[in-house]
């Protein structure tokens, strides 16, 4: 049954995104882009790590998608306008995916050791908490003679400092794009006659 | 902190889990029986959430007709009951329309996410102590409702743009912004019940508030107090109901983002909301309203009936629910409707510092109450509560049956201007 | 879990990666290219948290890689999305081929 999901999951994720590069219609892609996002917080859901597909549905979803729709509709210029791509663009890609995609199959083929897989969730939102912190609840973990280097005594690495980071991180870029995308007095110019000749 | 959180009770029965064994048990193979009782809850869920629309659909016609001073409803079925059924029944029957300026896809996918945005998080909503469709709700719980949640912001955007008509554009815009706005101060407000509790898990938060109205988590603090207030705001906007309603504002945007849709695919729309209303509704009385015990009751029904008791549980809960959609409509049909500019301003410059500070205040009292104020609080505040809705009960019925003196020809005691200002 | 070991996963992650480069090239539209980007970071993101699942000592670490992930692509989002609208204001499209001011 698992493997049954994986397949749903990864159909829709995989098509949604082969749909994104696809499509010329950008709020299209929008669309099928938030498909594959749904698709990746369900594999996320499926491998266990129930705390990241929910951060992937609250962030990505609700906050970048959202984001980039606004985007699209803000600087549309004529109802639902594509833009074609050039042939020396599509060569590239078509080689590019030749590439990448080679890479990967050579890279997998002899198959990996799927090690020690436990059943059910991995750590949840309690132990990424703590993690976080570089605390350990003392109650799980009393003080015993187990030898150094056991797993139960190992000090926990606290990525508290990566965690301020981020947050300063997402403060400045909050600024930052307030400041840039402030409104202007001057209209923007209409598009300039330069964009349709041939690079 | 840690000591609240304990060791999740993996060894519950969830709904799913549940059946799936029942179904093994009768020999369907494990795989098969997990599915099967995946839709099984599924299906459940599904007609719960379209019963629920169709009553609270009857409710909201009865609750406005009473409201502007008439009736509602009447002729169709007993006190008008089955004029939502009628109503469905002339949608489902109305012309297919796709307008020809529309992007074919998107416009008809829209309803469907919209949709979508609010049922998947039913999923994690526990009806009683045993009965919740998934065991996420362990780890995540009141996470996943609310990321859900947030998706349906897509649907509202999607079908403003892809209706290919300027009022659905700015409908859906300012839909967008006003819903992704009010996801902060949501989240936040959200927290602090989470904070007292420990754990982010829906069935242990509504587990701990057992017993009597003072175990309430609404009364266990002052913030929190506040913080059910904010809550309900948020839950207001997050639905766009009045008096957040730009988006469907009939008086200015005919009707906003689905102003193009017609029959079964506008119904989707109003399904999303209703079913977003309960679900706001139910989250606010896991979180704060003491989930499904009744409150005068010192023990869980479920645990000393069993099955039934969750029956029993299930039914408070959707009763509890149910009262304060009410009241989400009561507040619809009295209050007139917020500017964009206004709706902005409540949220980024009112109920986001007010949830930072209960956020704060919050985790302060729960560090640092002393004991005798965290201890007597609850019974302060409910103590007042009670007082207050007695008192307000009293009123509306010592009141019943006269006019208020605005509206009395009696007390008019100015003659009105004629137009010219004589 | 243990009958869908990581090699298809992988592959899923790799897949994903593959589109968003090919939406990065394909794409004349700087918001489609920011789409590519995204999927990019998606698949990077997802990489952690398939060795998160399969490597018990990573169970944690890569979880927490996954979610630094989510919330700075986020941020690049948002940034990236104000450098667009102030491309648009300058040059009154979104055409990546419109921005040639750098260019010999």
């Amino acid at each position: 049954m698992i493997v049954a999901l994986f397949v749903v999951l990864a159909t829709i994720t995989l098509g949604g995104a082969i749909a994104v590069a696809l499509d010329r219609n950008v709020v299209r892609a929008a669309v099928w882009l938030l498909f594959t996002l749904l698709g990746v917080a369900g594999i996320y859901l499926l491998l266990g790590a129930d705390f990241v597909g929910a951060t992937q549905i609250l962030v990505y979803v609700g906050g970048t998608l959202v984001l980039l729709v606004f985007g699209v509709m803000l600087t549309a210029q004529a109802p639902f306008m594509q833009l074609q791509s050039h042939w020396t663009d599509r060569l590239a890609a078509i080689v590019v995916a030749g590439l990448i995609g080679s890479i990967a199959v050579l890279v997998l083929w002899p198959g990996l050791p799927s090690g020690t897989a436990r059943e059910g969730s991995l750590p949840g939102t309690a132990k990424l908490g703590e993690a976080l912190l570089g605390v350990e609840d003392e109650s799980q973990f009393p003080l015993t003679n187990l030898p150094i280097g056991a797993a139960r005594n190992r000090p926990r690495t606290a990525y508290l400092l990566p965690f301020e980071v981020i947050s300063v991180h997402l403060l400045v870029v909050l600024i930052a794009a307030a400041y840039l995308a402030r409104p202007r007095l001057a209209p923007p110019p209409a598009p300039s006659q330069q964009a349709e000749e041939k690079p | 902190m840690a000591q609240a959180e304990a060791s999740p009770r993996l060894s519950r029965e969830h709904a799913v889990t549940g059946l799936t064994e029942n179904l093994t048990s009768l020999g369907v193979p494990a795989d098969w029986a997990g599915l099967l009782a995946a839709l099984t809850a599924a299906v459940l869920l599904v007609t719960f959430v379209a019963v629920s629309a169709l009553f609270f659909i009857w409710l909201e016609r009865k609750v406005a007709g009473r409201i502007q001073d008439r009736l509602g409803p009447t002729r169709v079925g007993p006190f008008g009951m089955l004029q939502t059924l009628a109503d469905g029944i002339k949608l489902l029957s109305k012309e297919d329309l796709v307008p020809a300026a529309a992007d074919p896809i998107l416009f008809r996918i829209a309803p469907y996410i919209a949709f979508c945005g609010s049922f998947v998080a039913y999923v994690a909503l526990p009806f009683a102590r045993d009965w919740v469709a998934m065991p996420l709700s362990v780890t995540l719980g009141v996470m996943l409702v609310l990321a859900i949640l947030s998706t349906e912001v897509f649907g509202v955007l999607l079908a403003g743009y892809s209706s290919g008509s300027k009022r659905s554009l700015y409908g859906g815009m300012r839909e967008a912004a006003q819903m992704i706005a009010y996801e902060i101060p949501l989240g936040l407000s959200v927290l602090v019940p989470v904070l007292i509790a420990g754990t982010m898990d829906l069935n242990a938060i509504a587990g701990r508030q057992k017993g009597t109205i003072v175990s309430w988590q609404v009364f266990h603090d002052p913030f929190a107090f506040v913080a059910f207030g904010v809550f309900f705001i948020c839950g207001l906007a997050a639905c766009k109901r009045a008096p957040f309603d730009l988006a469907e504002a009939e008086s200015e945007l005919v009707g906003g983002f689905h102003t193009e849709y017609s029959g079964l695919r506008w119904s989707f729309f109003f399904m999303a909301e209703y079913a977003t209303m309960f679900l706001i509704a139910a989250l606010a009385v896991l979180l704060f309203l003491g989930g499904w015990h009744t409150g005068v009751l010192w023990f869980d029904l479920s645990e000393s009936l069993g099955f039934f008791g969750n029956v029993l549980n299930a039914g408070v809960l959707i009763l509890k629910a149910w009262l304060l959609v009410f009241v989400m409509m009561w507040i619809r049909w009295s209050l007139p409707r917020l500017r964009i500019d206004q709706v902005m301003t409540t949220c980024l410059h009112y109920l986001l510092p007010i949830a930072c500070v209960l956020l704060l205040g919050a985790a302060v009292w729960r560090i640092g109450a002393p004991r005798w104020l965290a201890d007597g609080t609850p019974f302060v505040l409910a103590g007042l509560t009670v007082a207050g809705v007695v008192w307000f009960l009293y009123c509306v019925v010592a009141t019943r049956g006269t006019l208020p003196t605005a509206f009395d020809p009696a007390s008019f005691t100015q003659k009105p201007t004629t137009g010219d200002g004589a | 879990m243990n009958d869908l070991g990581p090699t298809p996963l992988l592959l899923l992650a790799s897949g994903l990666f593959l589109c968003g480069v090919v939406c990065m090239i394909l794409k004349r539209n700087l918001i489609g290219i920011l789409m590519g980007v995204e999927l990019v970071l998606n698949a990077a993101a997802l990489n952690f948290a398939i060795f998160a699942r399969f490597n018990p000592a990573f169970e944690i670490e890569g979880q927490v890689f996954a979610l630094f992930a989510i919330v700075l692509a986020a941020a690049e989002a948002a940034l990236a999305l104000a450098i667009v609208l102030n491309f648009y204001h300058r040059h009154g499209t979104v055409d990546v081929d419109a921005g040639r001011e750098l260019k010999g």
